[in-house]
């Protein structure tokens, strides 16, 4: 008896209507207005709500807590001062320059390690032994060597870059149809013409991936060096902010930090869909 | 003959590397890099002595802690985002925020709200690594075998045998996925929050040793480190075969086919 009420209003809510309606209901329900956008945008407006009415009702501690007002007009503030765009420059700087070393060196070391049976088997354990390495560990070291200059932040961006970089283009070049790698063979191509033609088409898509990823560490890693490093750039200014007791502002420099890492990503998808646009994209992504 | 070729070929390069090493530096005088002898001598005396209990136990215990907690948060909300579309479609923004934003950057927000202790580190290191394990695993459920889905329906298997029966074990090569990417942000973030304010731990240590100019102690404490990730993805690595053995034998067999 007492067991009863509980059960039914338990069950519809949890599994049958739920679970009934999630198949169906893609096509019908969508047709009613409620589309992918929408909602998306609906979620963003519940998140900034709740940002606004929990520190007010003081579920939120305020103090450590600002209200999405107060973020907002900090982040208004922080683009209104020109050494912020500075130090946005700076971070820009180091992740576009560490990401362009990383991706080159990555490739071209990955197209001759993976061209190559003999490379492949010997660098293997050494690559798998230093990869997992966290690029965190080099921090003492860049700090000792380059202080606060670019080149401490452009040693952790690279490090961690590259890697990412290396093993997709390795899964890629491996990834090559032996019948057209004997095929140009055959036709006496020459390396250069092989890599060209033959195995830079197939690794693209690897390439590709790799790049996305790469250029979502090496933000993570230059804005890092610069918070824990002390280089200049959003990093360092949100370290400062922190100290000095600005807690709002440090709310929106990690919203900053936050829409960067977005901008990175569309831009990234964006380039893949446009260099991948001749491609049957009937491949997995290989998750590292 | 086969194994011991293929023992040559994996020890071969990092004994040369390790040689090398070894030779060019044992009579450097360079302050920054000191004789790999010196910081072996203290990997072993340091690391594996006092060190061990006093500093890399408390990092573990952190690191396991907010693994562990992100593992079960992000599979529970990944599992739920996944299997409602309408769910899905509501936080996909807000999700691709929250991944973007680089993990490190909320230490200094954590800190205010959490204080310097324990709490702070596990938050911290459950913030971060949380997102790759609910994206994949929300992926995974996602991208189950309509076929198999339907199989599971018109046998009217649903709520808890559904979920153990269908539904995890289908995504759980993405979840894997997830996992494995997570574990990496997650000793990442286990040194970074060490960092900044702490009395003990591997990170704490290794600067520690930078800021008093204990070179050889440095080089050895980022040895450390490194050893420490290699020998968790190798765990990782073995958990991972044992699971998803059904999965790669399956894999395997449909290459072959």
């Amino acid at each position: 008896m007492s067991n009863s009420p509980p059960v039914t209003v338990y069950e519809p809510a949890a599994d049958n209507a739920d679970a009934g309606v999630a198949p169906q209901s893609t096509r019908p329900r969508r047709s009613l207005g409620a589309s992918p956008v929408v909602l998306g945008a609906i979620g963003l407006l519940a998140l900034v709500a709740l940002f606004e009415i929990l520190p007010r009702i003081g579920v939120l501690n305020r103090r450590f807590f600002p209200t999405s007002t107060e973020i907002g007009s900090a982040l208004i503030d922080q683009v209104q001062q020109s050494e912020f765009w500075v130090a946005l420059l700076d971070t820009l700087q180091g992740w576009a320059l560490g990401l362009a070393i990383a991706a080159v060196a990555g490739v071209v070391l990955g197209i001759i390690i993976g061209s190559s049976q003999l490379l492949r088997d010997i660098t293997a354990s050494t690559i798998e032994f230093v990869r997992p390495i966290p690029s965190v560990a080099l921090i003492p070291l860049a700090v000792l060597l380059f202080g606060t200059s670019i080149e401490s932040k452009l040693l952790l961006v690279v490090y961690a870059a590259f890697f990412q970089m290396l093993i997709q283009v390795l899964y890629g070049v491996q990834d090559v149809d032996p019948v057209a790698q004997d095929t140009a063979r055959a036709y006496r191509f020459s390396f250069v013409a092989r890599v060209r033609y033959v195995t830079w088409p197939t690794a693209l898509p690897y390439v590709m991936t790799g790049l996305r990823l790469s250029a979502a560490v090496a933000l993570i890693l230059a804005v890092t060096a610069e918070l824990v490093i002390g280089n200049p750039g959003i990093g360092n200014r949100l370290a400062v902010a922190q100290s000095s007791g600005a807690i709002a502002a440090t709310y929106a420099l990690v919203v900053v930090a936050g829409l960067l890492g977005v901008i990175v990503n569309l831009v990234f998808r964006f380039i893949e869909r446009r260099a991948l646009s001749w491609h049957p994209s009937q491949r997995g992504e290989v998750a590292v | 003959m086969a194994f011991l070729r293929r023992a040559g070929f994996a020890l071969g390069l990092p004994i040369v590397l390790f040689t090398l090493w070894w030779v060019t530096s044992a009579s450097s005088t360079d302050f920054y890099f000191p004789p790999l002898s010196r910081i072996v001598d203290s990997l072993v005396e340091e690391w594996f002595g006092p060190r061990l209990a006093d500093d890399v136990l408390p990092s573990l215990i952190r690191l396991t802690a907010g693994y562990l907690i992100a593992a079960l948060v992000g599979i529970t909300l990944g599992v739920l985002i996944g299997t409602y579309k309408r769910l899905r479609d509501l936080l996909e923004p807000v999700l691709e925020f929250f991944r973007a934003i680089p993990p490190p950057v909320v230490v200094p927000i954590l800190m205010l709200i959490f204080g310097i202790e324990n709490t702070m580190k596990i938050v911290v290191i459950t913030f971060g690594c949380m997102w790759p394990i609910l994206l994949n695993t929300a992926e995974g459920v996602r991208a189950v075998d309509s076929v198999l889905s339907d199989t599971a329906k018109t046998y009217r298997i649903s709520g808890a045998a559904r979920l153990r029966n269908l539904i995890l074990p289908a995504a759980s090569p993405q979840i894997f996925a997830g996992l494995r990417q997570g574990l990496s942000v997650a000793i990442i973030l286990m040194v970074i929050s060490e960092l900044f304010a702490a009395s003990d731990g591997l990170g704490f240590a290794i600067v520690q040793a930078q800021r008093s100019f204990a070179i050889p102690e440095m080089w050895a404490g980022m040895l450390m480190l490194g050893l420490l990730g290699f020998l968790l993805s190798l765990l990782f690595r073995l958990v991972e075969n044992r699971w998803l053995a059904w999965y790669h034998g399956l894999r395997r067999a449909q290459r072959a086919g």
